[in-house]
């Protein structure tokens, strides 16, 4: 396998978009009798080859439950399962594969932690989020707070969409038990600055977690760099399959949160008098696990290391720059999120016309993207819209793509002139 | 200002504006383009909304925009009217092409009416697909309970 990789770095040395374009087969095919032109990556990305490969051949070679140890099968899945576990602890480089615990998503991970940190929170404490959050980062503390009696307080972010850095030093005080924080605004493409964040909080004892979801799909975190205490994400964001996600945590502090769910797996043994949980990551996942999906985010994962990394952030770069510059040829559009920092993702309204109009006419046209409020809506009330079109650009689209994105904004703004 | 029963008499729609129209109109468009400018021109002929019509009571939900419906009534004729709005313009051409189709009829009539059945039968589902987002659905089931209502009564 280590080989495979190698070769393959060798055979890719830069990025060609051409090519990557080839491992997506779904890209191939026509929207209402236009070339698709996918620009809905942020709410969920395509699969390459590789990832679909993966999980056929593990439903066709090697499926059996895992971790039984009673028979051949068993101990293929269950080295498949595990093998992809070390390819996330890789990719995010943790120190061990007791920190990487397979969830159903970004969500789920996020309620794991909230639900596990809620024996440490009392009435008063606060709870830090931002004003950016994903609906995900959210609720999930306002149901704990409504058990503990805590608060949750968002950090104010500026109009440019960027955090509020006087806002959250103001704001992280004394009662602040737990930081927690997006990598990348999935409304705004903004990239926090949340090393400095992090740092600051640990200074002063609070717990940090950070929503990788929209992070991963452009570029590879370092946990142990940032030394945050939980780091989540989705594998249906970084071309794997749906149905699993990450939590990332620091083993003295998992070791210390209650199991999230009962059931099969996460228990060393049980007894009507007393029943113990099994050691880490297993305590935190009950009941057989979604098995072909971690074998095939761990495909998603050795792709995305096949590829000239470098390259494929520039491309991502190349794409936000022209949409850039051509958003002022289109009358009435104002993109929302300038930030200094950004992923190739761009929110934008246009003067006189609702989301839902941009969608349905860019659909028209072949070109899939995101309208509404994003699971985001404290940000819509922010910037006072209903809602806002959004396009989110991953590496297999083309400049091509991008132009005509807005070649197709121009005859819809005409259409409603 | 509340609606008053002039308002939902006069809408064209359903009235000077037809269905034989809006498939007539249909049939001569080629691409998208024309559709939708046609359908954007249909919502315009949606009659101004009273702003005091505006309550969650008359909100439709389920659209990904805002949509607010209100009926009247007649006891005269037994006809049932209604009044359209949304914040979204190819919203507005949808609701004016329903009212095309079920405004100023009897409950019963109305509830006769399988529009999804009559939508394909003309061809409009062709290029106007019942998405999620478009609240398509959500109107007509809106309307559809109304009028069960209004003749349970």
């Amino acid at each position: 396998m280590t080989d495979l990789s190698v070769a393959n770095k060798a055979g890719r040395a830069t990025f060609d978009v051409d090519a990557v374009r080839r491992d997506f087969p779904i890209l191939d095919q026509q929207i209402n009798g236009k070339p698709l032109v996918y620009l809905d990556n942020g709410a969920s990305a395509q699969k390459p080859i590789a990832v679909l490969d993966a999980m056929d051949r593990y439903y066709r070679e090697m499926h059996s439950n895992v971790h039984r140890g009673a028979h051949t099968l068993g101990d293929r899945a269950t080295s498949a399962f595990e093998g992809a576990r070390e390819k996330v602890r890789s990719f995010l480089n943790a120190g061990s594969t007791r920190e990487i615990i397979w969830t159903r998503g970004t969500t789920e991970a996020i309620n794991v932690v909230a639900n596990g940190l809620a024996g440490r929170l009392k009435p008063g404490d606060e709870i830090l989020v931002s004003h950016m959050e994903h609906h995900a980062n959210i609720v999930p503390w306002q149901m704990v707070a409504e058990r503990t009696g805590a608060k949750v307080l968002p950090v104010q972010v500026t109009p440019e969409g960027e955090l509020d850095l006087e806002s959250f030093t103001s704001l992280l005080g004394d009662r602040t038990r737990v930081l927690a924080l997006t990598h990348v605004s999935n409304v705004l493409g903004t990239v926090n600055p949340v090393a400095p964040l992090i740092e600051q909080a640990k200074a002063r004892g609070v717990i940090t977690l950070i929503d990788g979801a929209q992070a991963v799909p452009h570029f590879q975190p370092d946990v142990q760099a940032l030394g945050c205490d939980f780091y989540v994400f989705s594998s249906h964001k970084l071309f794997g399959p749906t149905g699993i996600g990450v939590l990332y945590g620091k083993a003295q502090l998992l070791e210390e949160m209650p199991p999230y769910q009962g059931g099969g797996e996460m228990i060393e043994r049980v007894s009507f008098e007393r029943t113990t949980w099994n050691v880490l990551p297993y305590k935190f996942e009950a009941g057989t696990p979604p098995i072909a999906e971690a074998v095939g985010l761990g495909a998603a994962i050795d792709y995305l290391d096949s590829l000239d990394r470098k390259g494929m952030e520039a491309a991502e770069a190349a794409l936000l720059t022209r949409a850039n510059q051509l958003v002022e040829s289109v009358p009435g559009m104002e993109v929302i999120g300038t930030a200094s920092n950004k992923m190739p993702v761009m929110s934008f309204k246009i003067a006189g016309l609702h989301p839902s109009d941009i969608g349905t006419l860019l659909d028209q046209q072949g070109i899939e993207i995101r309208t509404g409020h994003h699971c985001a809506m404290p940000l819509m009330d922010f910037y006072g819209v209903p809602g806002t079109a959004r396009a989110s650009f991953a590496f297999y689209n083309t400049l091509e793509e991008v132009e005509q994105l807005f070649t197709a904004l121009q005859k819809i703004q005409r259409l409603f002139a | 200002m509340t609606a008053s029963e002039q308002d939902f008499l006069n809408n064209p729609l359903g009235k000077d504006t037809t269905l034989e129209d809006v498939v007539d109109g249909f049939e001569f468009l080629d691409d998208w383009e024309e559709r939708y400018a046609f359908i954007i021109d249909l919502g315009k002929q949606l009659p101004p909304f009273p702003d005091d019509e505006r309550t969650e009571e008359n909100y439709v939900h389920g659209c990904q925009s805002q949509v607010w419906l209100i009926h009247h009534y007649d006891e005269e004729s037994g006809k049932l009217y209604l009044l359209i709005d949304s914040d979204a313009i190819i919203v507005r051409g949808l609701a004016a092409i329903i009212l095309v189709a079920l405004n100023g009829k009897t409950p019963r009539d109305l509830l006769a009416t399988d529009i999804d059945e009559l939508f394909e039968e003309l061809d409009l589902f062709r290029h106007i697909s019942p998405t999620r987002g478009n609240g398509l659905r959500a109107m007509v089931s809106k309307i559809r309970d109304i009028a069960a209502e209004t003749a349970a009564a």
